[in-house]
């Protein structure tokens, strides 16, 4: 049993798999010799070789492209985007390509490719490297796309996602990278894609979100149970194709809804969430579904102030949670 | 101290709910052993539940106007013995109380949520029959939360006092008659709806024949006024001439078991005992009690049990047993000046006699006119198990047997 951050979790997960399979391996800008811009690939260089941790030019349609080509030659590529921002001249190749082979080929082709892409705000990174992708690529069938929200949950995750036989997009959360820290078992294991998780049991409201605003929830809930709120809160984990059972399990659990996002509102995954539970609640429902998410506004502002008025925080959780649970 | 329960308690044989018609405590009062405590009402008694402890009602859970199951908890009694563990549990509930009334506070001004039912509330209130103008929320604008209902339904017992006390309150205004745009509602309630279900199954299940005849009743009246004032200052009571008749039915109903009798669809029982129901009113309610073993007793015996009852029925007091086990009933409707009316069979028996008003009237008797006394007895039947025929020698009967009465006869 080791204690692990976030980040390190990743990189073990990345050790342990390339231990395991000679055919996996990592392309991506600056992940050789440096380690990565966030150190995610750190020592891996050294241990692999030039082979197989491969530096990219800062062409991301290119890392995403070659990673294809190899993977649908047999091969296991982890192509790292360095930034989630910095993904859109890969869109073409993800969704059109990687996302449609194995339909396209009538089975003939498939495309074990993992594109790991570091998300999120929190760090002063302003418009390029503070973006939410997730909704962008959460209606291509035959993409998957995870975004975990704990250390444990990195690593089980990556090593189900470079295991997959088709494409999965890996959004990790790079203010979680060092602030979340678990302690991990040593033994190998996998958190299955397409299951949700129950990251804390509650009778008064539900709160369903993923990726760091778990994290946040989480705190949420601990101060609301001083204030006798019971929270439950569901850990989508995969966010396509979500879990609609643990969605409507956890929706029906308490009939009050809150869905956090750091995503701006319109468009989210969590929209999606919501329509499910419209779908299939409607008789369990106590008050209508709440949503708390980013403004719609362009970015994520650069100005420390602005930054934090952007963000979901443990306040702005508990505050939503709050009012719905007095609803 | 220690906390007690206090339990709907059962109230007859057949009985298994019963309504709290009003509470003659309140919380915070202190009760002796046997005092009783709040009023009930079944199906077919009025009763008073009675203290089983001395001491302090400490908390009210039923409300006025609810349904409570036998042996259901209505409400707690701190009794003056010691008991650690039930002092814990008072004061748990305690603190549930403060905080339950900080959140009260802060809503209870604001009851624009209150009629504002969410899917999920609509769902448990219609799968567990729960009325929802009888609950006050503890949510957002006095709205009825699902946990509220959940609370309701999982523990009962446990439901927190700002809830029911407001409940009290919602219920005993519910029992003023509103008044909306001129119109006057009325919540039906209690004995109100017992006779409403009881005679619509008797009226939808029951095909009803009606039949009268019409008696001379002369010699009777010439008899009982004779003899009434002696009898009443010998007995203290009425000598009535409803008693006359029920007398009558008896007899009648011994030679006649077809009507003594009910329907069980493969079978019809012909019932051995004849017990007769008799149909007692006070202003809003309706009892019927049953004089048991009527063909053993003479006019006097029913004329006394007929003034015992009623007595019992005027002041609530009359026992579940007083209504059980009546075969044929006898509906007293010349009382209120009636002279045809159509009775609703007494479920499940098989017909009601309706013994209208003594009226004088002229007849002819002889090819000549007399000023005689005359009673019409309409008899409405089950027509599954009678008919026309039977029923015709049955009121025959006993036309001949009230008529028979005169001034000679030597009945009390």
């Amino acid at each position: 049993m080791t204690e692990l951050s976030y980040i390190e979790a990743i990189k073990t997960a990345m050790y342990e798999e390339m231990e395991r399979d000679e055919d996996v391996f990592i392309i991506g800008e600056d992940v050789g010799a440096k380690g990565g811009v966030f150190r995610a690939t750190e020592g891996l260089y050294d241990t692999f070789g030039s082979d197989r941790v491969i530096d990219a030019p800062l062409a991301e349609s290119g890392i995403v492209g070659v990673g294809i080509g190899a993977a649908m030659y047999g091969m296991r590529p982890i192509a790292e985007i360095q930034f989630a921002d910095f993904i859109l001249p890969a869109v073409n190749q993800i969704v059109s390509e990687a996302a449609k082979i194995r339909y396209r080929s009538n089975n003939d082709w498939n495309c074990p490719i993992t594109i790991r892409a570091p998300y999120g705000g929190g760090v002063n990174g302003a418009l390029y490297h503070s973006q939410s992708l997730e909704a962008m690529f959460s209606n291509q069938p035959g993409l998957k796309v995870v975004i975990p929200s704990t250390p444990y949950d990195a690593k089980g995750l990556l090593k189900a996602a470079i295991r997959d036989n088709d494409p999965v997009l890996y959004f990790e959360h790079k203010r979680a990278y060092r602030l979340l820290k678990e302690t991990l078992p040593e033994e190998d294991y996998v958190v299955p894609i397409g299951k949700a998780d129950v990251k804390r049991t509650g009778e008064d409201i539900t709160i369903i979100t993923y990726g760091l605003c778990v994290h946040h929830s989480l705190q949420a809930a601990e101060s609301l149970a001083e204030e006798n709120i019971d929270v439950h809160v569901l850990d989508l984990r995969t966010v396509y194709p979500l879990d609609q059972e643990a969605i409507i399990e956890a929706a029906n659990k308490t009939g009050k809804v809150l869905l956090v996002t750091e995503d701006n509102k319109e468009g989210s995954v969590i929209g999606e969430v919501a329509a499910i539970i419209a779908e299939h609640c409607l008789f369990e429902l106590d008050a209508p579904v709440k949503r708390l998410a980013a403004p719609d506004a362009p970015s994520m502002p650069y100005a420390h102030v602005l930054e934090k008025e952007f963000l979901i925080t443990k306040e702005k959780i508990e505050h939503e949670a709050r009012q719905l649970a007095h609803f | 101290m220690a906390k007690e329960k206090i339990l709907m308690p059962k109230l007859g044989e057949s009985v298994t709910e019963g309504t709290i018609t009003s509470w003659l405590v309140k919380e915070g009062d202190h009760v002796q052993k046997y005092d009783p405590l709040a009023e009930v009402m079944t199906d077919k008694v009025n009763a008073e539940i009675p203290a089983s402890f001395t001491g302090t009602i400490s908390e009210i859970t039923a409300q006025e106007g609810e349904v409570i199951a036998v042996h259901e908890l209505i409400g707690y009694i701190e009794t003056e013995e010691n008991d650690d563990e039930v002092v814990e549990t008072v004061e748990n509930n305690e603190q549930q109380l403060e905080k339950n009334s900080e959140v009260d506070v802060a809503d209870s001004t604001d009851h624009s949520m209150k009629n504002r039912y969410s899917p999920a509330v609509l769902k448990l209130a219609s799968e567990h029959n729960i009325d929802l103008t009888t609950i006050s929320g503890s949510g957002l604008g006095g709205r009825i939360t699902r946990k509220d209902i959940r609370t309701l339904i999982e523990q009962p017992d446990k439901q927190n006092k700002a809830i029911s006390s407001e409940n009290q309150a919602a219920s005993s205004a519910m029992k003023q008659p509103k008044v909306k745009n001129g119109h006057i509602e009325i919540p039906v309630t209690g004995v109100r709806k017992a006779i409403a279900a009881n005679v619509t199954k008797s009226k939808q299940e029951i095909p009803h024949a009606w039949m009268t005849v019409e008696a001379d009743v002369t010699g009777l009246v010439t008899y009982r006024n004779n003899i009434k004032d002696t009898f009443r200052e010998r007995e203290g009571y009425s000598l009535t001439y409803f008693a006359f008749f029920i007398h009558a039915v008896a007899k009648a109903l011994r030679e006649f078991p077809e009507i003594n009798s009910t329907w069980q669809h493969d079978k019809i029982i012909h019932h051995q005992d004849i017990h007769i129901s008799i149909a007692v009113a006070n202003e809003n309610e309706l009892f019927v009690p049953v004089i048991k073993h009527v063909d053993d007793k003479s006019v006097q015996g029913i004329a006394k049990e007929i003034t015992q009852l009623a007595y019992k029925a005027r002041n609530n007091q009359l026992l579940p047993e007083d209504m059980e086990g009546g075969t044929f009933t006898v509906n007293n409707t010349g009382t209120f000046g009636s002279i045809a009316s159509m009775g609703i069979i007494n479920h499940p028996q098989a017909a009601i006699l309706q013994v209208e008003s003594i009226v004088k009237r002229p007849v002819i008797i002889n090819d000549m006119f007399a000023a005689r006394d005359i009673v019409n007895l309409s008899l409405s039947l089950d027509h599954r198990i009678l008919d026309g025929l039977i029923c015709g020698r049955f009121l025959a009967r006993i036309k001949e047997l009230v008529e028979s009465i005169d001034e000679t006869a030597s009945l009390v």
